[in-house]
């Protein structure tokens, strides 16, 4: 698999005595859209942050866009891969205005035409140009999402790791985001790897889907094969069946089924 | 709904601080009986403050008025401070969201729970632990003796919330406001929590106000559903016909949903109409 | 910088649009004077440290006499028309002596804010951010200077490099930093950990640019209310350097080397050392309410 945008194989993460990935492989096409599916502790946002490179301790090997990973992170693969996190409200410096954000990230990188691209990127996420000199706290919680995914964009990296990007926001700005990532997707030709809990936003959004459960990868399958007939794995369905609603019937079984 | 349990009519709710006024409450009215009652709405329309202002919790400086505020024949703003604490403490309960705020991190599980049954049986030790036991083992954690004895931060996350239900219910309340339960809670324990506040409530014939952000969550767990935007009731309707809802802000939240049935593409995206809150 | 035309003062200053750099930054400002000046002690506080700031740059004009000019004939007189606050064992007027007192005190608060805040920021963040061996080195130093009293270590230090005023400022100045560190350091170890240090490090960010650009800003509020509070305390070990001849050296108008010199005529002639120490003390409180004004203000907490 040349092509490959990520290709993950036998991960493992520890911190301390506890094993967060647990032997985890599994890669991600140039232009795909793979959803990592999975609840608290499950692991899914550690292996993002091992592909960003915030964790640096690791086995197994990991490969970005080309570039293999390795216990330091090289500056370019800021330009290759970015990272877009769960809660807009802790991922924006509270004393950095929306300009600054941006600019900054040019300045590292020496970019060209910095304010051209600020304002473009700014105006591709949703954003006018009055947006620009705002302190975060002057923005709501999906205008700072907004920033938080021009930040990442800004690089034209070709893979956007996406932790929890809706979680933090209401349904109807969850909505408008999901739309905004769908459109930069096919605008830019960019490979999603989108993390969440909630499998009705992966399906939404992606092509492929994995679930992890105690730092294990558990199951993988096509969204489209979820949608239209029952998961092989115990755990998915159970995934499946709680995104639907209560459902007084599918406790018992639940119960039956996790001792604890 | 056979009697009246609670009666709210034109419940107001507004912060004031030195540079502004907010209202997060404006105008709110409704009865309930013996019932699940889900209020649903997005932060900052006002359904989690609407269940602070029946029990006589709203943080300061928010200030309440309210036309009729009765719960079970009684005027709840015409008793004292006192009382309406009394009163509240033993008959209505409250779980909040995140167990961990709402647990006394020094005492352990059971001394909290049996705490809670004293203050309001006036009873002996030992009939309290006998209580706090059997109310552990009512709420599913299979060690109830073990349980007792673990501090807070020793439980899991689902362990904690139903401690939670345990303290809330052990003086068996007839009303219990649950605002966003087990939204801290992952996905397939959050399915377990709900189960048994489900079968407490309808065993103890009490009634339940479910405060969430989650419309399939609500629609598919309640009786009776309350639309709420920007501090005031869109639409009431009944839980099994949400789907069929009226309102164009409950439609448009409906809409906005993103479904595994549904085949990927753009979600339609509720654009508000100021004429809502007019 | 005028307000561009079409809009008041205020509109500028409220406006949910900046329009540029500038613009943001003015706002923030005035974000956090809104609520400081709305708060009756803060602002006496900033009267009281003004009025001294502003006795210090018209000393020559608002002193009656020269500050050191002895007049023997005219020695420990009370307050008269000619010495409002009498004169001392030298017969030196010492309202005179209070004025040009302002300078000393000023730049022994000024110096010593330009040494431990930049010390105690530097080592406190860098300690925090790198972390591992660098921060258990940097710590330990810290805790060797916090492991003795204040005026002690200063006392030991300016007997070292000798009595007086700019040895003593260099003294107050290398034991003043290490409560700062502690408190930048511990700013830092929470700072460290938010999803925006970790989105900085995603677009390739560099550590120095993380600490200096990032997280130093964010230890800046609770710093300078830190030292603005410390400020009372300088001013006491000065005045206390001072008594015990180890500070300015006579005849230079200090507050603490003046009441030092009135301790011998207390009983009798207790004005010459009382109204340095009132003097000392309404600083002091000045430091002390303008301080507790800018925490309640710069307070990321409590502002919405």
């Amino acid at each position: 698999m040349t092509e490959a945008a990520i290709a993950v194989n036998e991960l493992s993460v520890r911190f301390g005595l506890a094993t967060a990935v647990d032997n985890v492989s599994f890669s991600v096409a140039s232009g795909e859209s793979f959803g990592l599916v999975g609840e608290s502790g499950s692991g899914k946002t550690t292996v993002l942050r091992v592909l960003a490179g915030l964790i640096g301790h690791w086995t197994g090997r990991a490969q970005v866009g080309g570039h293999a990973l390795g216990a330091k992170r090289p500056k370019a693969l800021a330009r290759v891969v970015q990272l877009v996190f769960q809660d807009p409200y802790a991922s924006l410096h509270p004393l950095h205005t929306v300009d600054r954000v941006l600019s900054e990230v040019a300045t590292i990188h020496g970019l060209a035409n910095a304010q051209k691209r600020i304002v473009g990127t700014l105006q591709a996420v949703g954003l006018g140009p009055e947006f620009r000199f705002r302190f975060p706290h002057q923005l709501s919680g999906g205008q700072r999402q907004r920033v938080a995914i021009a930040r990442a964009l800004i690089l034209e990296p070709s893979i956007l790791l996406l932790d929890e990007p809706t979680s933090a926001l209401d349904v109807s700005v969850q909505a408008e985001i999901l739309n905004l990532l769908r459109r930069l997707r096919a605008e830019r030709g960019l490979t999603l790897l989108l993390v969440s809990h909630n499998l009705a936003v992966v399906a939404n959004l992606c092509d492929r889907v994995a679930v992890m459960r105690l730092g294990r990868l558990v199951e993988q399958a096509d969204v489209e094969r979820l949608r239209t007939s029952t998961p092989e794995h115990a755990y998915t369905r159970q995934l499946l069946a709680a995104s639907r609603g209560y459902d007084r019937a599918a406790a018992e079984i639940e119960e039956q089924a996790s001792p604890a | 709904m056979s009697e009246t349990l609670l009666e709210v009519e034109d419940l107001h709710v507004h912060f004031e601080t030195a540079t502004r006024r907010v209202d997060a409450v404006r105008g709110v009215s409704f009865r309930m009986g013996r019932e699940k009652l889900g209020i649903v709405g997005e932060s900052g329309s006002g359904k989690s403050v609407t269940g602070r202002a029946i029990i006589g919790q709203v943080p300061a400086p928010g200030i309440v008025t309210a036309g009729r505020l009765v719960f079970d024949g009684i005027d709840l703003p015409g008793l004292g401070k006192r009382a309406r604490r009394a009163l509240t403490g033993r008959r209505i309960g409250m779980i909040m969201q995140d167990p961990k705020f709402s647990l006394n991190p020094v005492m352990t599980v059971g001394s909290q729970i049996a705490e809670a049954y004293q203050v309001h049986a006036r009873s002996s030790g030992s009939e309290a632990r006998a209580r706090t036991l059997e109310m552990l083992r009512t709420v599913r954690i299979r060690e109830p003796e073990r349980v007792f004895d673990l501090y807070p931060h020793e439980v899991s996350g689902g362990m904690g919330q139903r401690v939670m239900i345990a303290m809330m219910l052990i003086p068996e309340p007839d009303l219990l406001i649950a605002d966003e339960p087990t939204s801290a809670l992952d996905v397939t324990v959050q399915t377990q929590v709900l189960a048994i506040i489900d079968d407490l409530v309808t065993q103890r014939g009490m009634g339940l106000i479910f405060i969430s952000h989650d419309l399939n969550l609500v629609g598919s767990f309640c009786d009776r559903v309350l639309v709420m935007y920007g501090g005031r009731v869109m639409e009431t309707c009944r839980a099994d016909e949400l789907d069929r809802a009226r309102h164009p802000y409950t439609r448009g939240l409906l809409a906005a949903l993103p479904r595994i049935e549904a085949p990927p593409g753009d979600l339609p995206v509720l654009n508000r109409d100021p004429a809502w809150l007019a | 910088m005028r307000a561009p035309t079409g809009t008041t003062w205020r509109e500028y200053l409220t406006a949910a649009t900046p329009t540029s750099r500038r613009h943001a930054t003015v706002q923030r400002v005035y974000l956090a004077w809104v609520p400081f000046s709305r708060n009756p002690t803060a602002i006496v506080g900033l009267v009281i440290v003004a009025l001294v700031v502003a006795v210090a740059m018209f000393a020559p004009w608002l002193a009656s006499h020269s500050p050191i000019a002895q007049d023997l004939s005219y020695r420990l007189a009370p307050s008269t028309a000619a010495h409002w606050l009498g004169t001392d064992e030298l017969g030196r007027d010492i309202y005179s002596r209070l004025v040009w007192g302002t300078r000393t005190v000023l730049r022994v608060i000024f110096l010593v804010a330009v040494i431990t805040g930049p010390i105690g920021l530097i080592v406190g963040a860098a300690a925090g951010y790198v972390g591992g061996w660098w921060d258990a080195a940097l710590m330990r130093i810290t805790d060797i200077f916090l492991a003795f009293p204040r005026l002690i270590l200063a006392l030991a230090l300016t007997s070292a490099l000798g009595p007086g005023i700019d040895n003593a400022i260099i003294a107050i100045g290398l034991t003043g930093w290490p409560p700062l560190a502690r408190l930048a350091r511990a700013e830092t170890l929470t700072i460290r950990s938010s999803d925006f240090i970790a989105a900085a490090r995603v677009v390739g960010a560099s550590a120095s640019r993380i600490v200096f650009r990032h997280v130093m800003p964010l230890c800046m509020p609770s710093l300078i209310v830190r030292l603005t509070l410390d400020m009372a305390g300088v001013i006491l070990i000065a005045a206390g350097l001072g008594f015990l001849g180890l500070g300015a050296q006579p005849p230079q108008p200090e507050w603490g080397a003046m009441i030092a010199s009135g301790r011998k005529f207390v009983f009798d002639q207790w004005w010459i050392a009382a109204y340095p120490g009132i003097a000392i003390c309404i600083l002091s409180l000045g430091f002390n309410l303008f301080g507790d004004g800018l925490r309640d203000a710069l307070d990321p907490k409590a502002s919405t």
